[in-house]
């Protein structure tokens, strides 16, 4: 096949361009210039941006062997994960911007070009498996698994997306590209947001939306109890950096419940307010089979990383609809539940919408 | 493959290689004093000769200089301190818009460092300079103008400029006039005392020379003050032990190039012209860029309405054909070139063109093999750059 393989500088794109070549297929790199300004966006960022990971990529193509370019999705990508990224948490939702990436640059934007150009599929490095049987699984390496940024993908995404890296360990990545002369072998990992230099996201928010005091709110009993420069700041689960004027009456942590843009109130309560039973999500992908018309018993994941648990999940027109067998503490809006059926082979995703509450 | 970026670089010529080689193997500092040193030196000397003999210059007006890039550093930046220090008002330069980036931002960077002023040259739609608005920039300036900078002939589109016309000008008003003749020497007609010029760029690897040399022309009694100090090497305009072997090199290439430059102009601008009229046919709604008779031989320089040209490359590239945005990269990225825009072109047209550069070793092989792939990558490019729904 002829594949692009989407070369971010890192060590986990550079791999998988090299085995995609090693496959006997006829592959091209393209680095996609992400940033308006690169000085201002992290080196070693994921998927980004900087002109050190630009040359690190083209590198890795010439010691691979492969045509390389740099495409500019600088536009697309500011419209629509930067812009995304802010407009959500103004709307007092927590967004995750690779998954948006991936859904809207990668395999929309890239893909789409790729294709017109005549290439069969998009490569890239993300640790997940996708075989034959075209089921999105889990990585074998479970700690940097990153099926849960991929869940969002339509089926016709799935079938000309390539995931070398799946049946790997990171560990087996790092060693697999020391043999094959790549320098970026040693490449420190990247966890942060790509577009926030500093890794300071309240301060990147205020920038772009400015400061907009409000008050903190008990939940129980509506009292006052601090304030805020900006609801946007703050993520559901949150506990640190409240900076409470009162203690609780009960002396226990409060943690943010919630966020209403509409009065820029962030309401605060004890942990066990934050559990959740019950998961509501919209714009649901199921490709983990055919849509199902029956509640599907399976596991659930409420966050990158976040912990799984055993849920009953139904679909119903635009609307996912998860119960959970035992309730789960910091489920914010804008993240995407993500739905799983455990298997010997890697867990398969089955689908994944974006919460709504 | 088939090689169509001659102007990015050319392949070095048999003789200039042999005499690269050969000269490489010889120990010696030109500027010692035993044997070893005066063997380097005759060498050298014998290269500066050779090279002003063939481009109208005296020996001791060819400053020896680590190429295109450099030269024309030395000039816009070396010849402003110098005429600023003679006189604290002269701060304009006066440029024109389709330069090569070593001489626009050299001037850019005057601008921001040393409180320059900078009087741009409009271009008409094919990328020509007019002397009477040069005649109108001096006339207001007079007495404030440091130096007057235009190529010879353009990287991008290959109009050649009137240059001989340009430097009288700028010799009324009593002007230095320095000419970037990097694409024109070896394919067009270039004498440097009958053009009138006070400094000129030449550079080895465009014409069959090495990489990393290249030589300014620089009049006798025009002053420049060096970007690089130490042993004062060219004249004290230029610092750096000299580099033998690649200024042996380069004068075989320039003394080969410029001597057989009426054989080589009619026989590439035949396959040019063949390779324009081909193009034409296959892709009838294509813009052809650039002045039509006062040109490069070499160049052909398209627009594909409806296309990115980096799509198109990539397409070209996959099969065996190189050639070029003729854009300046940042990390790569392609900008709209801003030769293109001068000319008048808007964002979309400049993105979508592509230029095709030949050289001493292009073949009807490799007119052919465009003319192959173009419509099917054309097709493909036009595709890539639809606009599509969104999801």
């Amino acid at each position: 096949m002829r594949v692009l393989a989407a070369m971010s500088g890192g060590v986990d794109s550079a791999v998988a361009a090299a085995r995609a070549v090693a496959a006997g297929h006829d592959v091209t790199g393209v680095h996609l210039a992400l940033a308006r300004n690169p000085q201002t966006y992290r080196t070693g960022a994921r998927g980004c941006c900087t002109l050190e990971d630009s040359r690190d990529a083209r590198r890795a193509a010439d010691v691979i062997g492969i045509p390389f370019y740099v495409w500019d999705m600088a536009d697309r990508f500011h419209e629509d994960v930067v812009d995304d990224f802010v407009a959500e948490y103004a709307a007092g939702r927590t967004p995750n911007p690779c998954l948006r990436c991936n859904e809207k640059i990668k395999f929309a934007a890239v893909l789409d070009r790729a294709v017109a150009l005549g290439f069969d599929a998009v490569v890239t490095g993300h640790h997940a498996r996708l075989g034959p049987d075209g089921l999105l699984r889990r990585s074998v390496d479970v700690a940097k698994d990153q099926s849960y940024v991929l869940a969002v993908l339509t089926r016709e995404q799935l079938d000309r997306s390539m995931f070398p890296l799946g049946d790997s360990t990171k560990a087996q990545v790092r060693t697999e590209a020391a043999e094959r002369g790549l320098a970026v072998a040693d490449k420190p990992d990247s966890h942060d947001i790509c577009f926030i230099a500093d890794g300071d996201t309240r301060g990147f928010l205020a920038g772009r939306l400015g400061e907009a005091p409000g008050d903190v709110v008990d939940a129980s009993t509506g009292a006052v109890v601090g304030s805020h420069t900006g609801a946007y700041a703050y993520t559901v689960g949150q506990r640190r950096g409240l900076h409470l004027d009162r203690p609780a009456p009960d002396g226990r942590p409060r943690y943010v419940l919630s966020i209403t843009p509409k009065t820029n109130t962030v309401t605060v309560g004890p942990a066990e307010a934050l559990e959740v039973s019950q998961v509501r999500a919209t714009r649901p992908v199921w490709t983990g089979g055919p849509r199902p018309v029956a509640p599907v018993e399976c596991e659930v994941q409420l966050r990158a990383h976040g912990d799984v648990v055993p849920a009953t999940v139904d679909l119903d027109g635009d609307t996912l609809h998860a119960e959970l067998r035992r309730p789960v503490r910091g489920v914010a809006a804008g993240q995407a539940v993500v739905a799983y059926r455990p298997d010997p082979a890697g867990d398969i995703v089955l689908g994944s919408a974006t919460i709504t509450g | 493959m088939a090689y169509l970026d001659h102007a990015a670089t050319t392949p070095m010529l048999d003789e200039a290689l042999e005499a690269y080689v050969a000269t490489a193997r010889e120990v010696g500092n030109a500027s010692s004093l035993h044997a070893a040193g005066r063997r380097a030196r005759r060498r050298v000397e014998e290269s500066r000769e050779r090279v002003a003999a063939v481009l109208g210059a005296r020996p001791s007006e060819v400053i020896f200089t680590g190429g295109g890039t450099e030269s024309d550093n030395l000039a816009v930046k070396g010849i402003f301190w110098a005429r600023r220090g003679a006189g604290p008002d002269r701060r304009r330069v006066i440029s024109s818009a389709v330069e090569h980036h070593a001489v626009l931002d050299s001037v850019d960077w005057l601008i921001e460092h040393e409180r320059a002023e900078i009087g741009w040259l409009p271009v008409d739609s094919a990328g020509r300079l007019d002397p009477e608005t040069l005649r109108a920039e001096l006339t207001a300036y007079a007495d404030r103008v440091a130096l007057v900078t235009a190529m010879w002939a353009n990287n991008e589109v290959g109009t050649v400029q009137p240059v001989a016309e340009l430097a009288a000008v700028a010799a009324e008003h009593g002007v230095p006039f320095h000419t970037d003749a990097i694409q024109a020497v070896g394919q067009v007609p270039v004498d440097f005392a009958a053009s009138g010029a006070a400094a000129l760029t030449v550079t080895g690897h465009k014409l069959g020379g090495p990489i990393g040399v290249g030589a300014l022309l620089l009049g006798r009694d025009v002053a420049a003050v060096p970007l690089l100090h130490g042993g004062g090497q060219e004249r004290d305009v230029r610092s750096g032990t000299l580099d033998t072997a690649g200024i042996v090199a380069f004068a075989v290439a320039v003394e080969t190039a410029v001597k057989g430059q009426q054989e080589y102009a009619a026989r590439v601008a035949a396959l040019r012209d063949d390779l324009i009229e081909r193009v034409r046919r296959a892709v009838p709604e294509v813009v052809y860029n650039g002045d039509p008779t006062d040109r490069l031989p070499g160049n052909a320089h398209f627009s594909f309405p409806g296309c990115e040209g980096d799509a198109l490359l990539l397409l070209l590239d996959a099969q065996g054909i190189a050639c070029s945005t003729g854009s300046a990269c940042s990390a790569g990225v392609a900008q709209p070139s801003h030769v293109l825009l001068a000319m008048g072109a808007d964002d979309d047209r400049a993105r979508s063109s592509l230029r095709f550069t030949l050289g001493h070793t292009s073949t009807q092989a490799d007119v052919d093999a465009l003319v192959a792939a173009l419509p099917a990558a054309v097709e493909r490019a036009r595709r890539a750059a639809a606009p599509r729904t969104p999801r």
